[in-house]
């Protein structure tokens, strides 16, 4: 039996599997809309803009799901600043420490890169922003909301393994197949957002739509590397659990899109799925797990 | 500075009494569970079940029986934090909330914690939850409000039988040797001593004596810092960001080829 068997559930149910999914569509949008932004064609420039909305409307969400999950949520800023000193709180070995600053910063990049976006579009009273989307300054402000979307995108994985939790702790592979899967659930997110509000230029979706097929690929090796690395403790995914994974998040999250045909729509809607799922899959089924010792042993 | 503190528990003269389980909940005030209806567990003597928010001080009672139930023992052990002297708790709580004591123990502050629970997940011992009253995370203090009066835990005090000592853990480590060695003289080779020694998380400030394997008591065998995982777990979810990005660019590559054909 794996030592993390003896452990307790920390309870993080739905608002965190929902703060998962979010904050890694969140961060993988701002990532591809960066991408758009200095790879891509002058008609790729509406969706990149979406993308840096959606991250802000993501960061936003996020820190709301995170606030709400607390047993003290009006404490949130405890984890900002030491509560008896008014110092900065930051401990650079805990993820949820690094996780709370690099999701601020990463809302704060963002809404820098969202406003240069709306002043662009005319949406903003201020057209003076509209630097903060030009130039160098612009490119640094989309660089370092990239940078820390990426963060974003992994960190709740790390988080996860570094704890002593069974699945969770028992493997190193959580990081990288949440950081996947949140490239290619952002780039499904992006793509429906784009086809819906009539902003998707077809080059533009073409794009997102070859990008997410690699990222269901790197997905999918992710997701059999994790499973092989939990070794004997892989054996608790067997039950619905496992059913669901391989079932729900593979076939139809992965596998299932990457063989649809075109229009992109269904497959995205299914890898939206597939993410969500993924994520639920790897909170519940560790939850239950908890070896007290007390009680009637036959020997 | 006083010196590290902490408990040294003899489960091998626990009678399964749960004054200590009263005693700490008096003291500390912990509200009873299921609002004081009462709900037993249905397969044990024990109905206490787990350690909890509310529930600082657990007697466990391992009932171990043959299969036709004509010979059998019981074990009891009064279980509680281990007060480790690398506290996976304290490395992960994001408020620094919990703390180390001038007796060397961890304790969680309850104005500060603000009820995340990553030190639930973190400890390997599963001793943590928390408490709906406050709506924070909760655990044995080792009485610190008590310590810093010059008292003794209020578990410690109510034990009548001593499976529940406390002291300097110098002292306490000897005296736990010689019992052990007393027990191997009496015919318990099984008797040994958990978290005693530097090996388990620096050592654990409230150590155990125990007559069998540690997980037939629910104890790891190898308890582990939450942190062991972090370089590598980061280090490959570095190597997908890159990868990601390498993604992004090559998919760009792919379409300029796609629209020149």
């Amino acid at each position: 039996m794996s030592d993390t068997f003896f452990t307790a559930s920390p309870h993080w149910t739905w608002w965190i599997i929902l703060y998962f999914f979010v904050g890694g569509i969140a961060g993988g949008a701002v990532m591809l809309a960066t991408l758009l932004r200095l790879l891509g064609k002058p008609e790729d420039q509406p969706i990149a803009r979406l993308g840096y909305y959606l991250g802000l409307g993501g960061a936003v969400l996020s820190g709301l799901l995170l606030t709400i999950d607390l047993g003290r949520p009006l404490r949130f800023w405890h984890m900002l600043l030491q509560s008896h000193t008014g110092l900065p709180m930051f401990k650079a070995w805990a993820p949820m420490s690094v996780g709370v600053w690099g999701l601020m910063l990463f809302g704060g990049f963002t809404l820098l890169a969202a406003a240069g976006a709306a002043a662009e579009e005319g949406w903003l009273p201020w057209p003076r922003l509209r630097v903060l989307g030009e130039g160098a300054l612009g490119r640094g402000i989309d660089l370092l909301a990239s940078l820390f979307g990426l963060f974003l995108a992994g960190y709740t994985g790390v988080l996860l393994a570094v704890s002593n939790r069974p699945i969770w702790a028992d493997s190193n592979w959580l990081g990288i197949l949440f950081l996947f899967s949140a490239a290619s659930t952002a780039a499904a997110a992006l793509l429906l957002l784009a086809t819906r509000t009539g902003h998707g230029a077809a080059a533009g979706t073409a794009w997102l739509a070859q990008f997410d097929r690699g990222a269901l690929v790197l997905e999918l090796l992710a997701l059999i590397a994790f499973v092989i690395s939990l070794g004997q403790v892989a054996r608790v995914l067997i039950g619905a659990w496992g059913a669901l994974l391989l079932l729900g998040v593979v076939g139809l999250g992965i596998l299932t899109p990457l063989v649809l045909p075109e229009p992109h729509g269904r497959a995205a809607r299914l890898v939206l799925i597939g993410g969500f799922l993924l994520r639920a899959v790897v909170l519940l089924a560790s939850a239950p797990i908890h070896t007290e010792g007390s009680g009637v042993t036959l020997q | 500075m006083p010196e590290p503190m902490g408990f040294y528990t003899d489960t091998t003269v626990c009678i399964g009494c749960k004054a200590c389980e009263v005693a700490c909940k008096e003291w500390n005030q912990l509200p009873a569970a299921n609002g004081g209806r009462r709900e037993l567990s249905g397969d044990s003597y024990d109905n206490t079940r787990r350690l909890d928010g509310i529930h600082w001080r657990h007697v466990k009672f391992i009932e171990q029986f043959g299969e036709d139930r004509s010979g059998g023992r019981w074990l009891m052990m009064s279980d509680v934090c281990k007060h480790c002297v690398r506290a996976a708790c304290l490395e992960v709580c994001p408020t620094g909330a919990i703390i180390r004591t001038e007796f060397d123990t961890v304790v969680i502050q309850a104005d500060v914690c603000n009820g995340c629970r990553m030190c639930i997940a973190a400890c390997p011992f599963g001793v943590i939850d928390i408490n709906q009253a406050s709506g924070t995370a909760q655990k044995c203090t080792l009485c610190y409000d008590r310590l810093q009066a010059g008292m003794v835990p209020a578990c410690a005090q109510a034990c009548p039988t001593q499976s529940i000592q406390f002291g300097p853990i110098r002292e306490l480590k000897q005296r736990a040797q010689r019992r052990v060695k007393q027990l191997h003289v009496l015919g318990e080779p099984r008797a040994r001593l958990y978290g005693a020694d530097e090996s388990m998380l620096g050592g654990l400030n409230s150590f155990y004596l125990i007559a069998d394997e540690p997980e037939v008591y629910g104890l790891p065998r190898d308890p582990k810092l939450p942190t062991r995982n972090l370089f590598t777990s980061a280090t490959l979810s570095t190597v997908g960001a890159a990868l990601v990005a390498l993604l992004g660019v090559v998919s760009f590559r792919k379409r300029r080829m796609d629209q020149r054909v």
